[in-house]
């Protein structure tokens, strides 16, 4: 039955909401938090973040990444920067300013609340960021320096050269590395998480399979956290890394946790464009490269000529010219949407006509070499590696690709999922981004959900339960690992002649194709049967190698691309239901005259939570309705 | 258009650590020379996988030099053969027609290998947790800007702070020591007022984890700063070993 989802947030006004809320929870005693056990199932910003803080608040922590160490989870790629509302450029910026520009920019489909507490704490990160000696970039005198970012007119992002989400990840990791040297976090690198496991409605655990050993291993624990990342990779080239994926979500959504917003996905405008079948990623170029950088392409169609040879008047600047107020650095799901346009039309550029040009030309006039290789040096660098190109000399060729995913399972103002005592942080859940997400705002929400929010709100859920009331010989235990074991022993013993792989590619494809960055109706259900026919195919016909009992990589990535498969069909459903254009999800039956996405609030100021069914089955669709009282609903303008 | 290449690849295989490894010989047609070092990997455990061969085992995930998942020896080379670059960011352009190229893991006694190109980094985290961080609570600091850092310290802390973790210095070194990446962490916080509160505990007890981990020590080679992706160089070194002279004269 369909339900109405309550997101327990809390009354009064929207600036007093988080006050007020940490002051009402219940607290657990310093001497009571040592008898509770906390599972933290990854190690990027959010889950390392979340783990070192209430490792230090004492709590007994167990955290998992399926990596060799913490440190190199993905949030280490993340390039341009954090935002905070520090203020520090007396540029007008305020903590209000950028809960409203995260609204809009999220397309006015995320929650109010939430939102207006990520920019409450945002400049806490910062502090704290600094005091773990993080080297945040200064200016002369010695003060923090900061830059822009796209879907705003203030300087508020904090960076470290172009490896901000490096630095910050690793203060993380040290502040990890402390509780694991004092005793209160334990450690259990390479393990995958394959199943949550429940017990009496509450999560109470999870199945991990070590990837040395292959040895499935039950571990119990009063709650569980989820820090594990999006699902991008999905559509199999993404900017995500390789083993990036969704199934720890997606074995908890196969438990009862309710799936929110799939379809929102955020596609990057500024990627190295697509080059070879071989390809197994698009490599991000950061934001920031906005700042300065001039996107364009030839106004003549197909234009053979190299780009220093086109005249300035035969160029489009197409986001200067149609967004002169916000101009190149208008929002992602905008700015990707326009150079698609612009290469549909035939005048994109490159040997594959789907690229356009990023132009340092006349800031390197302006600002000098010198100033530009400071500021993007590395990038621009990584740039020439992959492309043999050198940017200094001739512009960028850029296109979107997917990059970040705004879904993910739903939780509430507390973060916990409709299935007490499972929590979610990061990227894995749906609740700050809404349809689109700004620039530098993902590493600001994974720590901010780690380091402040999660902090304050798992000792309100764990007051209310008996710590330690289960162990791992519970059946619940029992009859997960039963089941993971075969699903494993079925993988290995189909033994089919198409590589894991390809099936992953095929899905990619269909799902690039028909549920990108344009999507309709006919397209959608297309790509819902073209996923029924890879399910069956997979498993009827995938090629896994090797033995269960030892590092076995295919079939590591076999049980993760089954698991693609199955969400992406939800994924789809949600793109289906939502018949409105909102930031990332743009039906083309839904546009303005302009071409620009048209919402419908209406019927569709809702977050659509999905509900599990069973295989095969239609998943149910639940509500939250969206309720705004501070800001009014207008369609999102940055021209 | 890039140019393809034929190569013949000569990769250790080895099951686990306590089987006897080899090199075994692959050769490789129609390499597409835009292809990265671990794309060209992929295609060749496609193949394997569908003649029913095990595929090589090697580690990677970012793909864009960060992450520090990837590592091999490349004809002898940490990471191969391009200048600052990881196994991820070398490109088959960097290659001609009829190479024979050799593929090896990491070597280290403290960096032990797990099966083919995969080795157990594990000491990297164990040194770390003896130090590589600031120790006190950090979450209700002061304002950042109430701590003025100069835009040099700033700058210097963050080119040893770009470590990514990898064991290329190990692997190269030729006493397989593990000064250059113990002395990034160091340094980034000698270079920093957060800092210097801990800076003498920090430096002796990350030197004797390093020690009691089995790496060997320094003896100038500077094969590691040619080894690291990310250019950290051995002037670290002399930072640390700074730290660590001042840490013993104030506890004399």
């Amino acid at each position: 039955m369909p339900q109405i989802l309550n997101a327990n947030i809390p009354n009064g006004a929207l600036h007093e909401k988080w006050t007020n809320h940490i002051f009402n929870q219940k607290l657990v005693n310093p001497a009571n938090k040592r008898k509770y056990t906390i599972i933290v199932v990854g190690t990027g910003l959010a889950g390392s973040a979340a783990a070192a803080t209430l490792g230090e608040l004492g709590y007994n922590i167990k955290a998992f990444t399926y990596h060799d160490t913490p440190r190199r989870a993905h949030s280490i790629a993340a390039q341009g920067g954090i935002n905070a509302a520090k203020n520090y450029h007396n540029d007008g910026d305020s903590v209000h300013r950028l809960f409203y520009d995260t609204i809009k920019g999220g397309d006015f489909r995320s929650r109010e609340a939430n939102v207006h507490r990520l920019a409450e704490v945002s400049n806490l990160i910062i502090d704290q960021c600094v005091a773990q000696g993080v080297p945040f970039a200064r200016e002369y005198g010695g003060l923090l320096d900061n830059r822009s970012f796209g879907g705003a007119q203030v300087s508020r992002t904090f960076f470290a050269r172009g490896q901000t989400g490096q630095q910050l990840l690793l203060g993380a990791y040290g502040a990890l590395m402390k509780e694991v040297a004092a005793g209160h976090v334990q450690m259990f690198p390479r393990r995958d998480m394959l199943d949550l496991v429940v017990i009496d409605g509450q999560a109470k655990g999870i199945i991990v399979r070590n990837l040395l050993t292959g040895e499935i291993e039950s571990h119990g624990a009063d709650a569980v956290i989820l820090a594990t990342g999006g699902y991008s990779r999905c559509f199999f080239l993404s900017t995500n890394a390789q083993n990036s994926n969704v199934s720890a979500a997606w074995s908890a959504y196969k438990k009862g946790a309710f799936m929110a917003n799939p379809a929102y996905t955020q596609i990057h405008p500024t990627c190295i464009p697509v080059h070879g079948d071989y390809q197994s990623k698009l490599t991000l170029m950061s934001e920031s490269l906005r700042n300065d950088g001039r996107v364009w392409v030839p106004k003549q169609k197909k234009d053979p000529r190299p780009p220093d040879q086109i005249p300035e008047n035969e160029r489009d600047y197409y986001l200067e010219n149609k967004y002169p107020r916000f101009g190149n650095l208008v929002p992602r799901d905008i700015a990707s949407r326009n150079a698609k346009e612009q290469c549909d039309a035939g005048r994109g550029v490159g040997e594959t006509g789907f690229a356009v040009y990023l132009d340092f030309k006349d800031a390197i006039s302006r600002c000098g070499k010198t100033d530009i290789s400071e500021k993007y040096g590395n990038l621009f660098d990584m740039y020439q590696q992959i492309t043999d190109e050198n940017p200094y000399q001739q512009p960028m060729k850029i296109y979107p690709a997917i990059h970040y995913s705004m879904g993910g399972l739903w939780v509430d103002y507390n973060l916990m999922s409709n299935l007490p005592g499972l929590f979610v942080l990061g990227e894995a859940n749906f609740s700050d981004h809404g349809a689109n997400r700004l620039g530098a705002s993902a590493l600001m929400q994974g720590l901010a959900d780690g380091y402040f929010i999660i902090p304050n709100t798992i000792g309100h859920y764990l007051d209310s339960i008996t710590p330690s009331q289960f162990t791992t010989t519970h059946e619940a235990f029992q009859d997960a690992s039963l089941q993971v074991k075969e699903r494993i022993d079925t993988l290995l013993s189909i033994k089919g002649k198409r590589t894991v792989n390809d099936f992953h590619k095929e899905l990619g494809h269909v799902m690039w194709e028909k549920c990108g960055m344009a999507r309709h109706e006919t397209g959608l259900k297309e790509a819902l049967s073209h996923i029924s026919k890879i399910r069956d195919e997979f498993w009827q016909n995938v090629a896994v190698v090797g033995e269960g009992n030892t590092l076995n990589q295919t079939l590591e990535r076999a049980w993760r691309v089954a698991d693609f498969i199955d969400f992406s069909a939800l994924l789809v459903e949600d793109a289906l239901h939502r018949r409105e254009s909102c930031g990332g999800h743009f039906r083309i039956e839904s546009q303005t005259p302009e071409g620009e996405a048209k919402r419908n609030d209406a019927e569709f100021s809702h977050v659509a939570a999905w509900e599990y069914t069973g295989e095969q089955n239609t998943p149910t669709l639940h509500k939250e309705e969206l309720m705004f009282s501070d800001v009014i609903l207008s369609e999102r303008s940055y021209k | 258009m890039a140019k393809k290449i034929d190569i013949t690849l000569k990769v250790w295989r080895q099951n686990s650590p306590k089987t006897k490894g080899k090199f075994v010989q692959y050769t490789l047609s129609q390499i597409d020379q835009d292809a990265s070092f671990v794309e060209m990997l992929d295609i060749l455990n496609e193949s394997l996988t569908l003649s029913g061969e095990s595929p090589i085992a090697f580690e990677s995930d970012c793909r864009e030099g960060i992450c520090g998942s990837c590592g091999a020896m490349v004809n002898g080379k940490a990471h191969g053969p391009k200048k600052e670059t990881t196994l991820c960011q070398l490109h088959m352009r960097m290659f001609d027609q009829n190479d024979t190229i050799f593929i090896e893991p990491f070597r280290a006694k403290a960096l032990p290998l797990i099966k083919d190109l995969v080795i157990d980094r594990s000491a990297l985290d164990r040194m770390i947790a003896q130090g590589g961080y600031i120790s006190v609570r950090t979450g209700s600091a002061p304002d950042a800007n109430t701590l003025l850092i100069r835009k040099e310290s700033a700058e210097k802390a963050m080119d040893a702070a770009e470590c990514i973790g990898c064991g290329a210095c190990v692997a190269t070194c030729p006493n397989a020591a593990a000064m250059l990446f113990v002395s990034a962490k160091v340094s980034q916080f000698a270079r920093l007022p957060q800092g210097h509160p801990e800076r003498e505990k920090r430096v002796q007890s990350m030197i004797a984890q390093m020690d009691k981990e089995g790496f060997g020590n320094c003896s100038n080679a500077y094969e590691c700063e040619v080894a690291c992706p990310k250019g950290i160089s051995v002037s670290t070194i002399n930072r640390m070993n700074h730290e660590f002279l001042r840490a013993g004269l104030k506890e004399a």
